[in-house]
């Protein structure tokens, strides 16, 4: 027997003008798991990501979060932010408010948590990240791979179920990279079902249970990490591994 | 004399000629500009006539208890207006902002209103609001013309502003409505925390502008007979066939708007910093 899927996605479909961007994509996500999504820019990985938790509409297809269509009017009004949440490439922080006040805006005013009490879940996601000592400064303030742990912990201060990163090192100097990839593994550690669409193809082979390879809107292959890396079916796959091997960043 | 190479260059900030010689060729020239002007007006025949007219300091000072008196009242309206302006011209602009569906007929409305506002000269709002309304005796309403043409002011003003602000909105990253959806706010929740407080930092030099623009505009406001600085001066002007009164109003006026504009500078200048420093 599988273990029962968190995410189910099915026959997802979606057009931008007359060309699908996503085109009849089936995956499903399990408890725990860590799912990456892998392809060239434009193959569709980051317009799925932003399906899965409402941000962008489809045309066609169902995407489930535990047997419940995330279109449901149950899901509305934030509850399906709160048990979905995604970090950005640009980390998206809003810049007029101070770190701590990024992180308890959503549980204060979305969820109607006391303050008191979204400040002491911010200040323990800040003291997990090392940045407890930046809380009462501006993003702006703070280094690209500062921004991208307040982002985090923003994200992660509904206490999620899922959590979809989008390219979430891909605009960070080279230096800045491994923080917060020390964090993922960390909140892998911890169980957390992740989706993530990443560049970094050593750290996806690394993290990932399973990685679909996706271009022009479908999945053409998908497997274990090791599998896939090593010895890719599909010829396309294959293509695009090559090039990523070649380009030194295997 | 061979100094050593390594030195650094002499300071020279603290030189007595570095700091004098610019200033004194800025002062000479300064000097004889506007002094062969001063000579060239002064040389005319009509000279004495206008100085008699427009430069009596006599009439000046009967004029200018009057003039002063209605100059507060031109700055009460530039006040009240202001307030107003700012407020009704962010309704507008929240309205254009809103995204859902649901607000579409509004914001037409809005597009509609911005555009006739803009259009007519806004004189002719001062004066079709100031003469016309009255006329109506609308029940419950204040007839009185200096209301009706603030209303005129604040309206088309409104129209103005909101496009700014508009402009502000337009300038925040799509990323942080993205942002904001993702963690579940509303629209209106987006505005209010995190796409307003950017789009108004933003846009704070060009209302700068406005503000300073609208501190003279209310003059428009005296051809409703409403008794600001200018109608004050015209009074006087119209009962010694003497000019002066008008030039005590446009001191005033200057007195008022020179620190405006400086701040207005000010505040721009504090924007372009930390822009700079932002983009480092």
């Amino acid at each position: 027997m599988t273990a029962p899927a968190r995410i189910h996605i099915q026959a997802l479909t979606k057009y931008f003008g007359n060309r699908p961007v996503l085109d009849g994509i089936d995956l499903s996500i399990a408890l725990h798991e860590v799912v990456c999504l892998i392809g060239a820019s434009g193959s569709g990985k980051s317009t799925l990501l932003r399906c899965i938790n409402g941000l962008e509409m489809w045309d066609r297809g169902t995407v489930r979060l535990d047997g419940v269509p995330i279109d449901d009017p149950g899901f509305g009004g934030g509850t399906l932010q709160k048990r979905i949440a995604i970090v950005f490439q640009s980390f998206n922080l809003f810049p007029t408010m101070t770190v701590r006040d990024n992180i308890t805006l959503a549980p204060c005013k979305v969820h109607g948590k006391a303050r008191a009490e979204a400040e002491k879940t911010a200040h323990h996601l800040l003291t997990r990240f090392g940045m407890a000592a930046f809380a009462a400064r501006y993003p702006e303030q703070l280094s690209g791979g500062q921004q991208q742990r307040v982002a985090i912990a923003r994200a992660l201060a509904t206490d999620p179920d899922v959590l979809l990163l989008d390219e979430v090192t891909a605009a960070l100097d080279p230096e800045l990279v491994g923080e917060v990839l020390s964090i993922i593994r960390d909140l892998k550690a911890r169980g957390l079902t992740m989706v993530i669409v990443t560049h970094e193809m050593g750290f996806a082979r690394d993290i990932a249970d399973r990685v679909a390879f996706l271009e022009g809107g479908r999945i053409l292959e998908e497997g274990a990490p090791d599998r896939m890396f090593l010895a890719p079916h599909n010829a396309r796959t294959r293509r695009f591994l090559q090039r990523i091997i070649d380009a030194g960043r295997l | 004399m061979i100094r050593d190479a390594t030195a650094p260059p002499r300071d020279r900030s603290g030189d007595w000629r570095t700091v004098l010689f610019p200033a004194l060729i800025s002062l000479v020239s300064i000097i004889a500009v506007f002094g062969a002007l001063a000579w060239w007006v002064t040389s005319s025949p009509q000279w004495p006539r206008v100085q008699a007219q427009f430069f009596s300091l006599g009439d000046m000072r009967a004029a200018f208890p009057r003039v002063l008196e209605g100059f507060w009242v031109s700055m009460q309206v530039w006040l009240t207006a202001l307030v107003c302006i700012g407020l009704w011209a962010l309704v507008l602009a929240v309205v254009r902002a809103l995204r859902a569906p649901l607000f579409a007929p509004l914001r037409l409305l809005v597009v509609i209103y911005i555009d006739i506002f803009r259009g007519v000269p806004v004189l002719l709002m001062v004066l079709l609001f100031g003469f016309g309304i009255p006329a109506l005796n609308l029940p419950g309403l204040p007839n009185a013309a200096l209301f009706w043409g603030g209303v005129a002011m604040v309206l088309t003003y409104a129209a103005y502003v909101a496009e700014i602000y508009r402009s502000g909105i337009d300038s925040v990253h799509e990323g942080q409505w993205a942002a904001a959806k993702s963690l579940g706010l509303t629209e209106w929740q987006t505005l209010r925390y995190s796409i307003l407080p950017q789009a108004l930092r933003n846009v704070l030099p060009a209302l700068m502008n406005i503000v300073v623009a609208l501190q003279k505009d209310v003059a428009l406001l005296s051809v409703l007979g409403v008794r600001d600085a200018v109608r004050e001066a015209q009074i006087y002007t119209a009962t010694t066939f003497n000019y002066s009164s008008l030039l005590v109003a446009a001191g005033l006026f200057l007195l008022a708007t020179i620190p405006m504009a400086r701040l207005a500078d000010w505040v721009a200048r504090r924007d372009r910093v930390r822009r700079l420093q932002r983009t480092q």
